[in-house]
């Protein structure tokens, strides 16, 4: 009598826990990468090598959650929340995903190392950007609780006032960058150019970390607005 | 008259026989709906959910399945154009039983979603338009049993969108929801226990006979004070369960300890869930028996007063409770394992929204499929954004089933109505 049961068949997968679990494996990614860039700053590459091994790893971990989620958000789903927001904040929250693998592959493949005079503001920015990617998913982590009131009250403020935080630790991130920025502009015509190129390309992929990070926290805004 | 003084004994065999079967069916497969809800919200395990609904379902059978047990009896059917040929009533409710088992069980192997309720019904439509004739059927009362099916899951999912709704703003969405769960959902368990007896008292004691009198001027005026009594009552004892609730704390998430009081309160309604399941789905088995037997008693006189033997009832109440305990706390457990979504703060609103539908409709004695209305109870919580994901293909899956149940019931009855037509003759 499998199949016969109207009841058991009503309910079908919740897709809160999955995009949660998706966001802590993407964070786990970014997480990695001021470890990273730290290792290749002390030129230790074997540890670097299996730092980016990680980071690949849990890319790929997230590219999978993703997939999964995608495929049980079918459209006869009836959610609380439209399905089309739920399917923007997963792309998201994988691009984040994503843009850390980029650092560290170029960061690896080119054996990088910032200069000297730019390593401990590199590391602050690094952390910085690692910090939004933390607090996004410390907001994501609220989806259950906020599908406990149904999207609605005080728990709707609560995960607004992160979102906030995450803003401002996201323009920090900012102002970390244009100030790096700054620095190695004075630098450059003393570096070789490709070096410099990949340089600012880390910085911006970087930033983009934490720019998609606070995308994040704007889908779920769009998600608990009514 | 003959052939029922010649086979009579046969008759009520036979009858009794496939009602038990029918009663069975229905412990088996159907109760596993209204139970499997607390079961998946783990407020209850298989075993209490077992224990519960055999109290319960055995309750409800006994004490409200009056009814809608005389709606299959002789509400559907116009007895006066069979006055001449009882037979024809009693080969009728036989096939109609038989037929409606026969389907449940092929609907059953075959996985597909049927209804008691509609098996039943379709089946006696059936052999009534077309094994005697179509003015032996009172249509207003088809119509409003079939306007009741669409009707129920709207009212329990409007119920039940509103006691989600409530439950929001008074107890999840405040300052401390632990302690207010503490403080509030004595209110719900009050509803529970005044419902319950409120069905009890104006239905159930009638044929139980005993007569209440507080004087308060009326039968129901007396039925309303003594069931908020007993609400009180229900309510006080509930609350002396809930002051064990300890608040754990809990990172993962902050509502875990409201869950738990959550779950002390769907006890409850699983108890109103199982006692308006047994109130209104006991009679799909022994409405058609009620009727042989009181054919064949009254020695062929097709009497639509003729008063319902109180073992009647019982015989039900058993085959349900039977069914349960051999067979249907498997599809519990299998039920419960797939609605793990169904958190207690919402599987108390959607059992309870259900609950209280099927009483009301138990009450009027309008048959009406559990199942369907629970779901509907589900999607009502569902709107009120409170359910992770519900599949709509469901609704779909209902039309289905009403559309194949009916005539299938209903062809399986013609067949079986001629059948018996052939084996034991006509006069």
């Amino acid at each position: 009598m499998a199949g016969s049961n109207i009841l058991g068949n009503l309910f079908g997968r919740s897709p809160i826990g999955p995009i949660q679990e998706h966001m802590q494996v993407a964070n786990q990614a970014v997480q990695l990468l001021p470890d990273l860039l730290r290792a290749s700053s002390a030129e230790d590459w074997d540890t670097a090598k299996a730092l980016h091994k990680d980071i690949e790893q849990a890319e790929r971990a997230a590219d999978k959650l993703k997939r999964s989620v995608r495929r049980h958000l079918p459209k006869s789903l009836f959610l609380p929340v439209p399905r089309s927001d739920l399917l923007g904040l997963v792309s998201m929250q994988d691009s984040v995903a994503n843009t850390a693998r980029d650092v560290a592959v170029i960061v690896m493949g080119r054996n990088m190392r910032f200069p000297e005079s730019l390593q401990e503001g590199v590391l602050e920015y690094t952390e910085a950007c690692a910090a939004t990617s933390n607090q996004a998913l410390l907001a994501i982590q609220e989806l259950d609780e906020l599908l406990e009131v149904g999207f609605s009250g005080r728990e709707v403020k609560l995960v607004e006032a992160m979102l906030k935080q995450l803003d401002k630790m996201e323009r920090r991130t900012d102002k970390l960058a244009i100030d790096l920025r700054g620095k190695l502009f004075k630098l450059e015509s003393e570096l070789p150019p490709v070096d410099v190129m990949f340089y600012y390309r880390v910085l911006s992929l970087l930033g983009q970390v934490a720019d998609e990070a606070e995308a994040v926290g704007d889908r779920l805004q769009v998600l608990m607005a009514k | 008259m003959e052939i029922i003084a010649q086979h009579g004994t046969t008759f009520m065999v036979l009858a009794c026989l496939f009602g038990f079967f029918m009663a069975w069916g229905i412990g088996a497969n159907d109760v596993a709906n209204a139970m499997g809800t607390s079961v998946g919200s783990r407020a209850l395990t298989i075993t209490q959910a077992i224990f519960i609904a055999m109290i319960f379902e055995f309750a409800g059978a006994y004490l409200a399945g009056g009814e809608v047990t005389s709606t299959i009896r002789k509400g559907i059917i116009d007895a006066d154009v069979m006055a001449g040929h009882p037979e024809l009533m009693v080969y009728g409710m036989l096939a109609a039983l038989l037929a409606a088992a026969t389907w449940l069980l092929i609907a059953s192997i075959q996985g597909w979603p049927v209804s008691t309720t509609h098996s039943i019904v379709g089946a006696i439509v059936g052999f009534a338009a077309v094994g005697i004739s179509v003015d032996a059927i009172h249509w207003d009362k088809v119509g409003n049993i079939a306007a009741s099916w669409v009707v129920s899951p709207l009212m329990a999912g409007t119920i039940s969108y509103w006691l989600f709704i409530s439950v929001k703003y008074l107890i999840l969405d405040t300052e401390d929801p632990f302690h207010r769960a503490k403080r509030i959902i004595p209110v719900y368990m009050w509803l529970v226990g005044f419902m319950i007896s409120m069905v009890t008292l104006v239905k159930g004691l009638k044929h139980v006979g005993i007569h209440l009198d507080l004087g308060m001027g009326g039968d129901f005026a007396d039925a309303a004070l003594a069931s908020a009594l007993v609400g009180l009552l229900v309510a006080g004892f509930g609350a002396l369960l809930l002051r064990r609730v300890q608040e754990v704390p809990n990172s993962q998430n902050r509502f875990y300890s409201v869950e738990r009081v959550f779950a002390i309160l769907m006890v409850f309604t699983a108890c109103s869930m199982a006692f308006a399941h047994g109130s209104n789905d006991v009679a799909n088995a022994v409405g058609p028996l009620a009727a042989v037997v009181s054919t064949v008693q009254s020695g062929g006189v097709i009497s639509a007063k003729a008063a319902m033997p109180w073992w009647i009832l019982m015989i039900g109440a058993v085959g349900i409770v039977a069914g349960l305990a051999t067979y249907g706390w498997r599809v519990i457990a299998t039920v419960g394992r797939k609605i793990t979504e169904l958190t207690p703060s919402r599987g108390f609103a959607a059992e309870l929204g259900a609950a209280g539908t099927v009483v009301i409709a138990s009450a009027t004695g309008l048959p009406i499929s559990t199942t369907h209305t629970l779901v509907g109870a589900v999607l009502g919580v569902g709107f009120a954004r409170g359910i992770g994901a519900l599949n709509t293909r469901i609704i779909g899956s209902i039309f289905m089933s009403w559309l194949i149940t009916l005539p299938a019931g209903a062809g399986l009855a013609i067949i079986f109505f001629y059948i018996f037509k052939a084996i034991f003759g006509f006069e």
